[in-house]
């Protein structure tokens, strides 16, 4: 059992009028990967997206309840909300590299917070590429434009910008429903080489990937977490009966 | 028989459009060969590069290319800063209420106002009011205030195209509203906005009335810019107005057309450089 770097206590949040998480707790372990299952709509995507308020870019939307990492409450309004997403980076549902050279993605981040002797940023690169397992394909095209990069090598390309600013907790919203089998495979190794560094949390509809990569597992429906657990014991003998139906495939 | 129908429709509907569009081109062409063939005889390197003679009755229209030069680039340097810090307050940091719906209303209203009515306003407030004369510097003036709106709406429409997850990406890296504008949005939103100035350039160059009322119509080659000078366009209109020289002015009308065809021709290859280098 490791230590606990995330702890949300008595969560909501509304769209409007609309509740899409209710009540959830949870305690995220350090240096773990969590999966976050459930049916569409069933708010693992909102949740994930508490984490590091992302949710803040919409109006409507209305939050009460605790997220504390590393015991700090992310919602206090002390908090500085640039300094909190550079801690809990994101990778998204489909890769969204900028339209610039590989090179200038992955210097972004470090550049905005501060980097600019080019022998830094020069080794930053390399580094954040071959962590994500990127550098063999793409040190000989670093100058060259992202976007001519395959979606799988692009996902790949946005875990290394990520990894560039050195967060500590990497969300991960459904990042291989874009992709093909092969890439999601190598994305899939990816993550479990990242887990003796960071603490991960992944969205995904697919209930394998869950199963393959992740420690533990909360399945979520329509905005209740249902059970939160390790993920084996969830994927054998899960406590809830929704959970199993779900599981088991008998949902839906 | 129900299939007949529907194929003699579809035949019906397409010749339709196709006459439409042929129409459209044709006018176009007869425009364009007219000016070229009553221009051609008048244009020569000459008269492009010596000045008038008889108040443009003989000689070149030197001088009026390098004030239609002069007013279009200050025109468009004046506007272009003011448009793209208007276009992404409206965009980024505003949010749709009363008052930006009245914002935008202006800048519409603003684009459908008559360009007279602008020279009125530029030549009572900056030849007048601020004491500028008829000069470049009251006729870019007044020629940036007409062209502000087109620049804000495109400029508003390429903000509004650069996809979410760009914004999403560089924020969830811990960058700054700002930052995220500045590095990410902006660079993308630049072919919009380049052709926005290129819409208001062609505006600049075009236009008679504003500019006669602000800029002058002094034939002689502005050497500040708060000298009186002549557009091409202004030169056109006196020269077929006040009967000068017909032919003189179907040779400014064709270097006007080549030179307005000619911006566009530049900025078309300098975007798609552009969106090479992206993509």
């Amino acid at each position: 059992m490791g230590d606990v770097k995330i702890s949300v206590k008595d969560l909501n949040l509304y769209y409007g009028d609309v509740q899409a998480l209710k009540n959830n707790n949870i305690e995220i372990k350090d240096k773990r990967i969590t999966a976050l299952i459930g049916p569409s709509g069933c708010g693992k995507s909102t949740f994930l997206r508490t984490l590091n308020r992302m949710n803040d870019l919409i109006d409507s939307v209305k939050i009460n309840g605790t997220v504390i990492i590393d015991g700090k409450d992310i919602y206090d309004s002390q908090v500085d909300v640039v300094q909190l997403r550079k801690r809990v980076g994101m990778v998204f549902q489909r890769p969204n590299p900028f339209p610039m050279s590989i090179y200038d993605n992955i210097a972004y981040g470090p550049r905005i917070h501060g980097t600019k002797k080019k022998s830094n940023l020069d080794e930053i690169v390399e580094k954040s590429l071959k962590a994500a397992a990127l550098w063999d394909e793409a040190k000989n095209r670093l100058h060259k434009p992202a976007l001519g990069l395959s979606g799988g090598q692009q996902q790949r390309l946005c875990i290394a910008r990520l990894l560039a600013v050195e967060p500590e907790v990497l969300l991960m919203d459904e990042p291989t429903s874009a992709l093909d089998p092969i890439s999601t495979l190598k994305i899939e190794e990816l993550i479990s080489e990242l887990k003796s560094m960071y603490t991960i949390i992944i969205v995904t509809h697919n209930m394998q990937q869950a199963a393959r990569v992740s420690d533990y597992t909360a399945y979520f429906l329509n905005g209740d977490m249902i059970e939160f657990d390790e993920t084996e014991i969830i994927f054998t003998k899960p406590l809830d009966q929704r959970t199993e139906d779900y599981i088991t495939g008998r949902f839906g | 028989m129900m299939a007949n129908t529907k194929l003699v429709q579809e035949k019906l509907g397409k010749g339709l459009l196709w006459v439409c569009a042929g129409i459209t081109l044709a006018i176009l062409f007869i425009i364009l060969a007219y000016v070229v063939k009553q221009g051609l005889a008048a244009v020569n390197w000459d008269f492009l590069t010596e000045m008038p003679k008889r108040r443009g009755r003989l000689g070149g229209i030197y001088p009026t290319i390098i004030s239609t030069v002069y007013l279009m680039l200050l025109s468009v340097a004046i506007a272009t800063p003011v448009a793209v810090g208007a276009a992404i307050y409206l965009t980024e940091y505003t949010k749709d209420n009363w008052l930006t719906r009245l914002i935008r209303f202006g800048t519409e209203s603003l684009a459908g106002i008559p360009s007279i009515i602008f020279g009125l306003f530029g030549y009572i407030f900056f030849v007048l009011y601020l004491d500028m004369g008829w000069s470049i510097i009251s006729g870019a003036l007044t020629l940036a205030i007409m062209i502000l709106p087109i620049l804000i709406r495109t400029t508003e429409e390429s903000i509004k195209t650069v996809p979410i997850s760009y914004r999403e990406g560089s924020l969830a890296l811990g960058a700054t509203k700002w930052q995220t504008i500045q590095k990410v949005i902006l660079p993308s939103a630049v072919p919009g906005i380049i052709t926005g100035v290129i819409l208001g350039m062609g505006r600049a160059v075009g236009e008679t009335a504003a500019v006669m009322l602000t800029a002058g119509s002094a034939l002689r080659i502005p050497e500040t810019l708060f000298d009186n000078s002549r557009a091409m366009s202004v030169h056109l209109y006196l020269l077929s107005m006040e009967g000068v020289a017909i032919e003189k002015a179907y040779g400014t009308a064709l270097v006007l057309i080549v030179f307005i065809l000619f911006i566009n021709l530049a900025t078309y290859v300098l975007l798609s450089r552009f969106a090479k280098k992206v993509s």
